[in-house]
């Protein structure tokens, strides 16, 4: 099945993705309000939630170039050393457009 | 994050303005991405006013240049809604690990928040609660940030999407990355800690490589969070 992207039809494909994000934003927070918050729950959600970001990451450093390798690199160390993410943010960007103009 | 104190679930016109000028330079890339999009969806058919409602109602980057992908005449409503869902599942997680901070809202207050919910402002939120420091404002004034800036970017991208036609030379698709590395670095950091990443870096590779398309986020969170659930830090007694 599908719809027609002419017209009305993309309308109705933006409101699809608005609701099915909208679940997803809402669904969270919903299904725990079914779950008892207690210790177990807590360093469960404690440790996904640095997991997510380490998720979303692997593959970006893996299969990415040589440039984003170097720009996450160049993140990493300066955000360890200054503790500050904007400057490290900044670092990881500047190296990956250098690098990629050589 | 054992004691949730009340000062960390406030939500005051202060806390919220407070959080929309600390998202407020990381919304300043969001806009460059938001003219990648404006110009890659003129680029694609779509008429101007739909490209503007898409990022105002949707407010999902990653997802709304998937859906680019399937643009045609016809769009095929199964792989939209599974293309969608996947990409944005990671915000169910992010619900959930809010949750204890936003138990004691109202309901109305709770998932008007969460309207607003996003990479940036949500893992900015995070790492304040864990430190027990408010969160809230964070959470809803950097999201407003983010949406307004995603908003008048894909606005942008339609008059001068050409000044920016090749934001990877620039290194701009790296900012998001780089952004949620320095997010992960900023937080606690132990040997138990490292452990539930790699599991989580691992499983998001298994993922990526064999398991359908977009699961890896959803797979690798699922594997680090478990692990933690699993093995447990030693419970420190009041």
């Amino acid at each position: 099945m599908s719809i027609d992207s002419a017209g009305f039809g993309t309308i109705l494909i933006i409101l699809i993705m608005a609701v099915v994000t909208l679940v997803t934003r809402w669904g969270g927070v919903f299904v725990m309000s079914f779950v008892p918050i207690n210790y177990r729950v807590q360093q469960f959600i404690n440790a996904m939630s640095g997991s997510v970001l380490v998720a979303v990451l692997a593959p970006l450093a893996v299969t990415g170039d040589n440039g984003a390798r170097l720009a996450l690199l160049t993140t990493a160390i300066v955000m360890l050393l200054l503790r500050k993410p904007l400057p490290a943010i900044a670092a990881g960007i500047v190296v990956a457009a250098v690098f990629r103009q050589i | 994050m054992l004691s949730i104190d009340k000062g960390s679930v406030e939500l005051g016109l202060r806390d919220v303005w407070f959080g929309f000028k600390q998202l407020l330079p990381i919304s300043l890339f969001v806009i460059v991405f938001g003219i990648a999009f404006g110009l890659a969806a003129a680029q694609t058919g779509l008429e101007d006013a739909s490209t503007l409602l898409m990022s105002a109602l949707v407010f999902a980057g990653a997802a709304q240049f998937a859906v680019l992908d399937l643009w045609g005449e016809h769009v095929p409503i199964l792989p939209l809604i599974v293309t969608v869902f996947a990409i944005n599942a990671r915000h169910l997680l992010m619900g959930a690990t809010l949750y204890p901070w936003l138990r004691d809202l109202p309901l109305a207050k709770r998932y008007g928040v969460m309207l607003v919910v996003s990479d940036a402002n949500w893992a900015m939120s995070m790492q304040a609660f864990n430190r027990g420091k408010p969160g809230l404002g964070l959470l809803l004034g950097g999201g407003i940030a983010l949406w307004s800036a995603w908003a008048l970017g894909s606005w942008l991208g339609l008059y001068f999407g050409s000044a920016i036609r090749d934001p990877v030379s620039l290194g701009l698709d790296m900012v998001m990355g780089c952004f949620l590395l320095a997010m992960v670095l900023g937080g606690k950091k132990d040997l138990r800690m490292l452990i539930i990443w790699t599991v989580a870096a691992g499983s998001s590779l298994l993922a990526y490589w064999y398991l359908p398309e977009n699961s890896h986020v959803v797979v690798g969170a699922l594997a680090g969070g478990l692990l933690g659930a699993v093995w447990m830090e030693k419970k420190i007694e009041h």
